[in-house]
C-alpha cells in the first residue's frame, strides 16, 4: 500500500499574490485545502513601543506608516484618542476637512483593493485602470500636505493646514510641450476644492466602466461567487468589521452608529451584501466608492461657502502661529515647549475608533499624565480579518485562497504593525 | 452618557463578586474583573439578552512597571536649580502592586456599547488568564500577540505560539524592561555567506525626556 501524504506549500513570503510579506504555510489534499496556517510579523516594526518613546505628535507620522494605503484614516483615529483624553474638539472646517479626506482615503485603499483583486484573479487591466484614479486623489495629498502617501495632516487639535486655493500647476519641460502642459492643467486652473469637485463629477461613470469590465464578467463570478462564505453571527464572532462584516449583511457601520466628526450631519447609505462571499463583499466596496463621492459632494459644497479656522487657538496643545512667534514672548515659549517636550496628557485611559476603509481601526492610548503615551494599542482591522483565513479557506482550492486574501483586503504594514 | 449609567449599574448589581473597580470616564466604561470570574462573567456578556457583548473587538496587554515615573523632574526645589540630568526609569517591580494587565474591549452590536474589561494579574512569577477563545473566537491571534509581547500565558488556548516576533526570538519586547533597540541586530555576513546574529551596537538613549505634568 502507498502511504498518500498531505503536501505542504509555501505560499510566499515572496509571492505577488501575498500582498506583502505573507507566508502562509499551506497542507494540500491534492488541491484542496486542509489547513492554513499565516506566519505574520516580517514587517513587524513595533510602531506601539516606538510610540512610548516620543511625544504625542512625533507618532503621528508612524500611523501613515500603519495601513499604507489609508494613510490619512490611521492618523484619524490617533488624534480623535488624544483629543478625546485633552478633552479638545476640532473646529467645524477642519472636522469637514477630515471627512473629506477620510473619503478620498476609502476611494484611494478601495481603487488599489479593486486593483490588486482583479490582478489576483487574472483582471490585469484593471490595476493600470485604478492607478490612474489614484494618481488624481494623491495629487489632492500632495496640495493639501505636500506629499503623496505619509501625509501627517491631522493634527490634534484640527488639521495642519487649511485648503489651498490654488490647486499646484504642471510645469513645462522637454518632456511636456506647451499645448500638452495646458491640457494637463485644464482641471487645475481653480483651487482644490474645484480639483476634487471636478474629480467626484467624473469619478462615478470610471466606477461604471470596472463595473462593465467585472460585475457581469463569467470568469469574475466563477472566481468569486461562493467563496469564501462567513456566515453573519460568524461574522461577528471572528471579529469582522467594515466591508467584510457588511458583506455578510450585517448592517453596522461607523459612520452611522456611532458617528465621529460631522458624519451624522451628512446624507450617504450603507451599502450590505447577502451571502458574505467574495462576489458580495467585491460589491459592498464598488458601492462604498460611490457613496464616498456623495460625502465628497457634500463636503465640498459646505467647504467652500464656509471659510474658518482649521485648528484650534489652544497653544498649549497646537502650535502658535510663525508669525506670531517672531513677535510674541509667549508664543515663542508656547512653540519651544511644544516642539520640545510636547503637550501632556491627563493620567487615564481612551479608545476611540472610526471607520477605516479596512474596518474599525481603534487606537487605546493609556496615559500617566506624561508627554509620551504610557501604551499605545493600534487595533487593526485587517489582523482580525486574516486570523480567519483558515476558516474561511479550509475546503477550497488552491487558486480560492488567492480570492479570498485580496477579498479581505489584507495591507500588512497593519497587521503587523 | 445615561445608558452607560444604566450598564453600569446593571453590571453591579449582577456581577457584584466578579467586578473589583468600575471606573466610567471620558465616556468609556472600564471594569476591572477578577482573573478567576473572567471567562464566566464573559459567557454571561455574551449572551444575557441585557447586555450582548457579541463581539471582542480587541484584546492587549499592558504593563505597568514605569507607570507614573517620570525621567525628568519638574516640581523639584528651584533653590538648589533644576536638575538638568534625565533620571533613568526604576525597572524593578513594586511586589504590592500587580505589574501586568490584559485589556479586553468589547463591542455589542445589539445594544451599540462598548466596555472595557480589565484582569490584574496577580500572580507576578506565573502570567495567566482564561483564554477567552470559547466566548469570542476573534481572540485568537490577539491572545498570542499579548502572549508574544508581554508574555502573558492564556490558559486554554489552543495554538498560543508568538506570533509577530521572528522564529526563535527570546524575550517578550513590549515589557518595559525591555530596551526599545532590543537585544541582538542582523546583518548579512558575506564571509560566512550567511545572516549573523549579534549583539546591538547602538546604545539606548532618550531624546525626550519623559515628563509628568499634573495639569495640561
Amino acid at each position: 500500500m502507498t502511504d498518500i501524504r498531505n503536501y505542504t506549500l509555501n505560499f510566499g513570503p515572496q509571492h505577488p499574490a501575498a500582498h506583502g510579506v505573507l507566508r502562509l504555510v499551506l497542507e494540500l489534499d491534492g488541491e484542496v485545502i486542509q489547513a492554513a496556517d499565516p506566519h505574520i510579523g516580517l514587517l513587524h516594526r513595533a510602531t506601539e513601543k516606538l510610540a512610548e518613546s516620543k511625544p504625542y505628535n512625533q507618532s503621528i507620522g508612524y500611523m501613515d506608516r500603519l495601513d499604507y494605503v489609508s494613510m490619512m484614516c490611521n492618523e484619524h483615529a490617533y488624534v480623535l484618542a488624544i483629543e478625546k483624553m485633552l478633552g479638545i474638539e476640532a473646529p467645524i472646517r477642519a472636522q469637514y476637512i477630515r471627512v473629506l479626506f477620510d473619503e478620498i482615503t476609502r476611494i484611494l485603499n478601495h481603487l488599489l483593493w479593486l486593483g490588486a483583486h482583479g490582478l489576483d484573479l487574472g483582471a490585469m487591466s484593471m490595476f493600470l485602470y485604478t492607478f490612474r484614479e489614484r494618481e488624481t486623489l494623491m495629487d489632492c495629498y500632495e496640495a493639501v500636505s505636500g506629499a503623496r502617501m505619509h501625509a501627517t495632516y491631522y493634527r490634534p487639535g484640527g488639521v495642519h493646514r487649511d485648503l489651498p486655493q490654488q490647486m499646484p500647476q504642471y510645469q513645462e519641460s522637454i518632456f511636456c510641450n506647451k499645448a500638452e502642459t495646458a491640457k494637463r492643467n485644464a482641471d487645475r486652473q481653480g483651487s482644490l476644492l474645484d480639483f476634487i469637485a471636478v474629480f467626484a463629477k467624473s469619478f462615478p461613470s470610471k466606477i461604471d466602466e470596472y463595473e462593465t469590465l467585472l460585475t457581469d464578467n463569467r470568469i469574475w463570478k466563477q472566481r468569486t461567487v461562493g467563496i469564501g462564505v462567513v456566515s453573519a453571527e460568524r461574522a461577528i464572532a471572528l471579529g469582522f468589521t467594515g466591508p467584510m462584516l457588511r458583506g455578510s449583511g450585517v448592517a453596522w457601520d461607523l459612520r452611522k452608529t456611532q458617528p465621529y466628526e460631522v458624519y451624522d450631519q451628512l446624507d450617504f447609505d450603507i451599502p450590505i451584501g447577502t451571502t458574505g462571499d467574495c462576489y458580495d463583499r467585491y460589491l459592498v466596496r464598488m458601492q462604498e466608492m460611490r457613496e464616498s463621492v456623495k460625502i465628497i459632494n457634500q463636503c465640498v459644497a459646505w467647504l467652500q461657502v464656509n471659510p474658518g479656522s482649521v485648528m484650534l487657538d489652544q497653544h498649549k496643545v497646537t502650535p502658535p502661529s510663525r508669525l506670531h512667534m517672531k513677535e510674541d514672548m509667549e508664543s515663542l515659549i508656547h512653540h519651544f515647549k511644544l516642539f520640545s517636550e510636547g503637550y501632556s496628557i491627563p493620567a487615564g485611559e481612551a479608545y476611540a475608533a472610526i471607520e477605516h476603509p479596512k474596518g474599525e481601526f481603534g487606537i487605546y492610548l493609556v496615559s500617566d499624565g506624561a508627554n509620551k503615551p504610557y501604551r499605545l494599542k493600534i487595533r487593526a482591522a485587517g489582523f482580525a480579518h486574516l486570523a480567519a483565513l483558515e476558516e474561511m479557506t479550509k475546503g477550497h482550492m488552491l487558486a480560492d485562497v488567492v480570492a479570498v486574501l485580496s477579498s479581505q483586503d489584507i495591507v500588512f504594514g497593519e497587521i503587523d504593525r | 452618557m445615561t445608558l452607560l449609567i444604566e450598564l453600569q449599574t446593571a453590571l453591579m448589581k449582577q456581577f457584584p463578586e466578579a467586578i473589583d473597580e468600575t471606573v466610567l470616564a471620558l465616556g468609556e466604561l472600564t471594569l476591572t474583573i477578577k482573573a478567576m470570574a473572567l471567562k464566566a462573567l464573559c459567557f454571561r456578556l455574551r449572551d444575557d439578552p441585557a447586555f450582548v457583548f457579541n463581539q471582542c473587538v480587541d484584546v492587549c496587554g499592558v504593563d505597568y512597571l514605569t507607570y507614573g515615573q517620570a525621567e525628568w523632574e519638574t516640581s523639584g526645589a528651584t533653590s538648589t536649580g533644576f536638575d538638568r540630568a534625565v533620571e533613568p526609569l526604576v525597572l524593578t517591580a513594586n511586589p504590592d502592586r500587580p505589574r501586568f494587565a490584559v485589556v479586553y474591549h468589547l463591542l455589542s452590536l445589539a445594544h451599540n456599547q462598548r466596555l472595557r474589561l480589565k484582569v490584574l494579574l496577580t500572580d507576578q512569577d506565573y502570567l495567566h488568564v482564561d483564554s477567552l477563545i470559547d466566548v469570542w473566537p476573534s481572540v485568537n491571534w490577539f491572545e498570542r500577540e499579548a502572549f508574544d509581547m508581554y508574555g502573558i500565558l492564556f490558559m486554554g488556548h489552543p495554538d498560543l505560539r508568538r506570533i509577530l516576533t521572528d522564529y526563535g526570538f527570546i524575550g517578550h519586547p513590549f515589557r518595559k524592561d525591555f530596551p526599545l533597540s532590543g537585544h541582538l541586530e542582523v546583518r548579512y555576513d558575506a564571509a560566512s555567506s550567511r545572516v549573523v546574529y549579534e549583539p546591538v551596537s547602538i546604545k539606548p538613549r532618550i531624546l525626550v525626556p519623559k515628563v509628568i505634568r499634573a495639569k495640561v
